[in-house]
């Protein structure tokens, strides 16, 4: 009987046989985690996602239970893996900046920062005051907007369905604002080697202020209405704790890597922009739960609204893009004008600017962690290697860490404060 | 990150310890670099993690490269950082392909195993590095990574499979000769092409 079902499937060119090799992963999840209980009896293990609502994205979860308790949790992932890593080796320079920019795609600021910063620190190019104040204004817009998709999501998977209205209504205006100093709401392509792509047009000082002036006050409100929360605060509190020594040992950063207690953040340390030029501190925790990772996103939404209101008024005249011919495109008015500017736009365009020989890894400070750009420069006007280090891919691994031992409950709360982007994650 | 004189004096420190370990050093455009005999990597990450005046505990990034044409042909670089310092310094390691016929390493490549040469489908003899899970537990997704699109692999991984492609992908979609677009499309023009497509 069996052997009259294979046969049609043989003719169709599928192999009837042949098993499903994501299946070894469950049936060595479901093992070990019934070693650990020690019962084989009533471990069950089920797959979550890789479409799931509480997933926050396409993320495959095999989850071994007792009951409602969490014996062990395995995430695989790979579903959105769309190669681009591969697809930035045949782009000149320039090209491969939209294509970096959809890898996270709730921090594209960041990702176009990281690369681009990696190839100027490979051309070792000036970038001029006001293109680093600019970028830090969109990078922190970012990061807030980055934080309420966060807060709004997390908030909707623990069950404060409004939160979700009230953190988009908020982050509808970041995008407005990015739409009108770059033109388009998500992944922009603002950032250029060298600088920005365009000045910030008349009134968008303004609108940004008013949005700083606006924005404490709804981060108040969304507090109001979290913090007094008693499911919130029950679901949170305790749930998810990793000590610090152990979060570090796992290589995760970020807000994570400040709840647990670790003052870490690269702005402080590090210069790639003038974040020196700012007053902001680096919230920290002192428990490492659930409830301290809302608490220090929601602190950094209020820093960075601080440093924007800095940077907005600190920002300094002067080109927004370097003057490298050999680099950066002319400015178009000098294009009827100028044979030079004409043929050096058209080697940039055709060909693009070359690189001499080199490695470099960039990191910066991503809402979601250390996000670095690792670039490799063959002499080409084509990367020979582009790798990105993505916070979420590496904070993933705290995700069995956490679970262990709770409820399954528990898991969709520790998935939600831990803030993975699929995008990121499999790139 | 340490100035020149100071890399070369822990180039110096871990050759007395471990010698040999440290082939050469390099130090341009703000980064510091460490290029060891990837036989002993684990001796320089190991010393580097350690000994008390360095002390770089955080593994920031470990991924790999393709170098073709260049010779050794792949590379796997660590970066290594001291948070109290604010320090970096990066490792690398250099591979060879013991699949590629070059005379030195011919004799590591039995005939007939490497398959189709060495464009990543269907060989079988693949670069080998020591894994650094033991010491830094954070590498474990990020040497499946390396593993995944270049074919390294890192003895001593404790599950090393593949991460983002699927399991059942033959060949290692991230090295220099693996062709971009190598994946059919499928349209309405090209159906008769894929025969039985949708079952």
């Amino acid at each position: 009987m069996a052997d009259e079902i294979k046969i049609p499937m043989a003719e169709s060119g599928i192999d009837a046989g042949a098993e499903d090799p994501s299946l070894a992963v469950v049936e060595r999840t479901a093992a070990e985690a019934a070693e650990r209980a020690g019962t084989d009896e009533q471990v069950m293990t089920i797959n979550m996602g890789p479409h799931h609502p509480a997933t926050h994205g396409v993320l495959r979860l095999v989850v071994s239970l007792e009951g409602e308790r969490v014996l062990d949790v395995r995430p695989i992932v790979g579903y959105v893996h769309t190669g681009i890593e591969k697809s930035c080796e045949d782009k000149s320079y320039w090209k491969v900046i939209p294509f970096v920019e959809r890898m996270d795609y709730l921090s594209y600021f960041f990702q176009m920062e990281a690369f681009c910063g990696c190839v100027e620190r490979l051309l070792e190019l000036e970038v001029p005051d006001r293109a680093r104040y600019l970028r830090v204004i969109h990078m922190e817009l970012n990061r807030i907007h980055s934080h309420l998709v966060w807060l709004g999501t997390t908030a909707l998977d623990l069950g404060a369905i409004s939160m979700f209205w009230y953190c988009f209504r908020e982050r509808d205006r970041i995008l407005d604002l990015f739409e009108m100093s770059t033109g388009q709401r998500m992944h922009t392509r603002y950032f250029q080697v060298g600088g920005v792509f365009e000045d910030i047009p008349a009134g968008f000082a303004g609108k940004v202020r008013d949005f700083c002036e606006e924005m404490p006050e709804r981060v108040d409100q969304y507090e109001a209405l979290l913090d007094r929360n008693e499911i919130f605060l029950h679901r949170t509190k305790g749930v998810g704790i990793v000590p610090r020594e152990r979060v570090l040992e796992l290589g995760v950063t970020g807000p994570l890597l400040r709840a647990a207690g670790e003052p870490w953040d690269l702005r402080k340390v590090s210069d790639y922009l003038p974040y020196g030029d700012f007053d902001f501190q680096i919230p920290v925790g002192t428990v490492g739960d659930g409830y301290d990772r809302y608490r220090v996103r929601l602190q950094e939404i209020r820093e960075s609204v601080r440093i924007i209101a800095q940077a907005i008024d600190g920002l300094p005249e002067g080109p927004f893009i370097a003057d490298d011919r050999k680099v950066v495109l002319p400015p178009r008015d000098e294009l009827g004008t100028s044979m030079e500017a004409l043929i050096h736009h058209f080697k940039l365009v055709t060909e693009g600017f070359r690189v001499p020989p080199s490695e470099l890894y960039n990191p910066i400070e991503s809402p979601r962690g250390e996000l670095g750009c690792f670039v490799v420069a063959d002499g080409s006007a084509k990367p020979a290697r582009v790798h990105f280090r993505d916070p979420s891919f590496v904070n993933l691994q705290l995700l069995p860490e956490m679970c262990r031992g709770g409820l399954i409950a528990d898991l969709i709360q520790n998935l939600g404060m831990l803030d993975p982007i699929l995008g990121g994650i499999d790139r | 990150m340490p100035d020149a004189p100071g890399l070369e004096l822990i180039a110096q420190e871990i050759n007395a310890a471990h010698d040999g370990t440290v082939i050469e050093t390099a130090h341009e455009r703000g980064t510091a670099t460490l290029i060891v005999d990837s036989e002993r990597v684990l001796e320089a990450l190991r010393w580097l993690r350690d000994t008390p005046e360095h002390e770089y505990r955080f593994l920031a990034s470990v991924h790999a490269a393709d170098y073709l044409p260049g010779e050794p042909r792949f590379g796997v670089h660590y970066e290594l950082l001291n948070m109290p310092r604010v320090e970096r310094v990066s490792v690398k390691a250099l591979l060879a392909d013991p699949a590629s016929p070059s005379p030195a390493t011919s004799s590591a490549s039995p005939a007939g195993v490497s398959g189709g040469g060495s464009n990543g489908v269907g060989t079988l003899v693949l670069p080998e590095i020591d894994s650094c899970v033991e010491l830094f537990p954070t590498a474990d997704y990020q040497e499946r990574e390396a593993y995944d699109f270049f074919g390294i692999r890192f003895r001593g991984h404790p599950d090393l499979r593949r991460i983002l492609m699927p399991e059942d992908y033959v060949g290692w979609p991230l090295r220099r000769d693996f062709p971009i677009g190598g994946e059919p499309v499928l349209f309405t023009h090209n159906e008769a092409e894929t025969p039985h497509w949708y079952e």
